[in-house]
């Protein structure tokens, strides 16, 4: 009871001093920000003071009862949660796109396009990507440990501290409030938040390994952890700033100019490397074996790509820079640690496919596994290509392209998105103690609904950016440029159709797999036919020597 | 007798066993190249130099620098001219180094939806920009910009509370040399370079263009202040003079 009250005093305390700031504020944007922190304290404290049991309505409609050694609770809040802003990013990536080929769908100011990317890209990234992340690193550190979670209530405080930083930093984008810088856009109080909450998630997922009962720590581990610890690094010196009043949503960046811009895309290339990168390989190491049933294919490949690719991804960021008033010496060493790159990443392609060595033929039966493998197949195309387009006569054509633009959706639907979704349909139906998946030929949809709208994206997006890069460079036999800028924007109307449908055909595979999950965890099982079941000719089945007897 | 195969990556064992080892390790890997990387640009000679006529930009057009970093212009528009054939006579002289040393957070942005804008400054006029802001196909019939109409309709309410003196120490304090006599006179500023009399602007900014960029004499809107960052964009260094151009025939790529 003393507990209960000093938890409804905290919320009650929290509660008023975002009244406070709401009332001082000294920005419109600020007050609605500081509002709905004040209206995230009041739901804590009302869930705190009605005690609901919210975890087992979390479980489910059929109540199954917790006797797992496991703490599952936060995982399937993940499930549903990563499902959802999955859901919300690839709606708000279409509506951009769309923006972008017909310009009339912007609406002045909050849905303007450089309002509406922002809102895109951290919906994917961080909310889809994040709680994906962060609901498999919990996952699996419990298997792979043979441990129960550590400190339970700090896990809830993570994953519901971080829905209220995509909150606050999906509204303020379409407030106008931004660092102004990609990836990182948040401003000062909302990173000071998500440091919190980041900090709790190291505490969490490093207590958990600490009492574990394997005396190994598994690699899929090792990935989480350097995740984890490197994100942490670059969040702090990316976002460093000051704010221009405490009560207020502004701050001036610590780093400008040359020094901003290499911190920028030390932090942007990183972003990848360990927020789409390293995390991911964790969930490739766990995942791919189970659902193949198969151990991994190597472990000292697995020790070596390890150390490499977490020692070279840093490295990597001045391509993003290359031409620029940026020093000569950091945009070669960016190109040629990139380059280098290559290897350690194909590394983590090569263990992962091996890995189905003697199970290849499960990819007719398994749509879960073809998820997988998939997925890996665009980790390896798009961690080739990569070192292709940092190499600096490359770059010259591809940079400021939308070549850059399908390149980072190759990697991000085709690898993220797709050992994402074969993630969630792995746990959907253990985690809600279903006998197996609402349906398994809806996952073969989802595949291939989702593999064309890649194809179609990434391929609309390669002719768009050589097109635009031949064209800004293209001089006549007269010794003038040929295209004035317009020309070009008009030239890219049809790839911009052709990539929102691209990306249409993608939202329509999430919106297969919504229903499925939904469904699985409502406890229904379709009727459906076996995705693969050799015909059986009765006819054929007989000795293929008919006489043996009568020879007697 | 039989002589022991020793296992490669026996070592690894240790690591694996123990979690202090493995954080650090892995923390340790990855500081090294930002260290290499991002350290040295804070002193090496050619990012921190400074060049003639580089200045802080004006209350004015910091307010519209914000304007321009708060509806994303950055995310379809960069600043930073490559020194190709093609882009410098595109866009004009390549960027350089000291041009952006005064922006928090820089602006170069990486990608092209829209022309680069590092020289945009004095390429077309305020009531060209005005309506190319207004309704971009208006002007460029081609153009997928959205409109921002608003702005010419909304009071310019610089930094935080109406005044830029905040913003403007916070900028002092990571490096803007800004004066006291500037902090001081902010918004007495601001309120000066968006109308037809300068007042002792000049002795604080030197050769700022002072006019109401709106024209909406009387007002100054958001549009005031945006279009004031437009038209210094790319303008504070002289690339034309004769010392630069012996500079640029000098140079051997980047």
């Amino acid at each position: 009871m003393v507990n209960l009250t000093a938890r409804a005093g905290i919320w009650l305390v929290l509660f008023l001093l975002a009244g406070i700031a709401v009332v001082y504020a000294g920005d419109t944007a600020f007050a609605i920000q500081m509002g709905t922190v004040a209206a995230a304290c009041l739901v804590g404290l009302l869930v705190t003071v009605r005690g609901g049991d919210y975890s087992a309505l979390a479980r489910g409609f059929k109540q199954a009862p917790d006797n797992s050694v496991y703490y599952d609770d936060v995982i399937r809040w993940g499930v549903i949660a990563t499902v959802f802003w999955g859901m919300a990013g690839f709606l708000v990536g279409l509506v951009i796109a769309l923006q972008l080929a017909y310009p009339q769908l912007d609406f002045a100011p909050y849905f303007n396009f450089g309002r509406m990317r922002p809102l895109h890209t951290s919906a994917v990234i961080f909310a889809f990507g994040g709680n994906a992340q962060i609901l498999a690193a919990f996952y699996i550190v419990q298997r792979t440990c043979r441990t129960r979670l550590a400190f339970p209530a700090l896990a809830r405080f993570v994953f519901w501290g971080y829905q209220l930083f995509i909150v606050l930093a999906a509204t303020g984008y379409l407030l106008g409030i931004t660092q102004g810088k990609e990836y990182a856009e948040p401003e000062w109080y909302v990173d000071i938040w998500l440091t919190i909450v980041w900090v709790s998630f190291i505490l969490v997922y490093i207590a958990t390994i600490m009492k574990r009962k394997e005396p190994h720590i598994y690699v899929a581990n090792w990935f989480f952890l350097s995740f984890m610890l490197t994100i942490a690094m670059l969040h702090l010196v990316q976002n460093a700033a000051i704010p221009v009043s405490f009560l207020g949503s502004r701050s001036i960046s610590a780093a400008g100019g040359v020094q901003g811009a290499m911190i920028q895309w030390w932090y942007g290339h990183n972003a990848v490397g360990f927020f789409l990168t390293t995390g991911f390989l964790g969930m490739m190491y766990y995942f791919v074996p189970k659902q193949a049933q198969r151990p991994i294919y190597s472990y000292r490949l697995s020790i070596i790509h390890f150390w490499a690719l977490i020692f070279l991804y840093i490295w990597a960021g001045p391509h993003h820079l290359h031409y620029t008033a940026l020093p000569d010496w950091a945009q070669t060493l960016g190109m040629v640690f990139s380059v280098m790159l290559w290897m350690p990443s194909w590394g983590g392609m090569i263990n992962g496919l091996m890995t189905l060595n003697g199970a290849w033929d499960k990819l007719r039966t398994d749509p879960i596994l073809k998820m997988f493998v998939m997925s890996l197949a665009f980790y390896g195309m798009s961690t080739f290509e990569g070192p292709m387009m940092s190499i600096k006569s490359v770059n010259s054509l591809s940079h400021y392209t939308n070549w850059t633009i399908g390149h980072v959706h190759s990697g991000a639907l085709g690898w993220n998105g797709m050992v994402t979704f074969g993630m969630l349909y792995y746990l959907a139906p253990r985690l809600w103690n279903r006998e197996r998946l609402y349906s398994l030929r809806m996952v073969n949809w989802h595949f291939w609904t989702a593999t064309m709208g890649i194809v179609i994206y990434a391929s609309s997006m390669w002719v768009a950016g050589i097109m635009q890069g031949l064209m800004w460079r293209e001089y006549g036999a007269d010794g003038y440029l040929v295209n004035s800028f317009a020309d070009t924007v008009a030239a890219m109307h049809p790839e911009y159709v052709f990539r929102a449908f691209g990306g249409l055909l993608f939202l329509s595979g999430a919106c297969i797999m919504t229903y499925n999950i939904w469904m699985t965890i409502a406890g229904k099982q379709r009727d459906e036919e076996p995705l693969y079941s050799p015909p059986f000719n009765p006819a054929a089945d007989r000795p293929l020597v008919a006489a043996v007897t009568s020879a007697a | 007798m039989t002589s022991q195969v020793k296992e490669p990556f026996q070592w690894h064992g240790k690591v694996e066993r123990n979690i202090s080892i493995l954080a650090v390790c892995a923390f340790l890997a990855v500081t090294i190249g930002g260290l290499v990387e991002v350290a040295p640009l804070f002193y090496l000679d050619n990012t921190i130099e400074k060049v003639d006529g580089v200045r802080p930009y004006t209350p004015l057009e910091q307010a519209g620098r914000d304007i321009y970093v708060r509806e994303g212009c950055y995310l379809c528009h960069s600043q930073m001219i490559r020194p190709f054939r093609d882009e410098v006579e595109r866009y004009g002289h390549y960027s350089l180094a000291a041009e952006s040393m005064y922006d928090h957070p820089f602006q170069w942005g990486s990608e092209r939806t829209g022309p680069d804008l590092a020289r945009v400054g004095g390429k077309y006029s305020d009531a060209w920009h005005v309506q190319h802001l207004s309704n971009p196909q208006s002007v460029v019939p081609e153009s997928i910009m959205p409109s921002y109409a608003f702005l010419a309709q909304t009071p310019l309410s610089a930094g935080e509370g109406g005044t830029m003196v905040p913003e403007m120490k916070a900028l002092k304090m990571v490096g803007v040399p800004y004066t006291d006599d500037q902090i001081a006179n902010a918004d007495k500023d601001l309120k000066a370079q968006a109308s037809d009399s300068a007042g002792d602007l000049l002795s604080r900014y030197p050769k700022a263009q002072y006019r109401s960029f709106s024209g909406q004499p009387g007002k100054v809107t958001e549009m005031d202040a945006l279009v004031a960052y437009l038209q210094v964009l790319g303008t504070m260094v002289d690339v034309e003079s004769a010392s630069a151009q012996e500079k640029l025939a000098q140079e051997k790529g980047r």
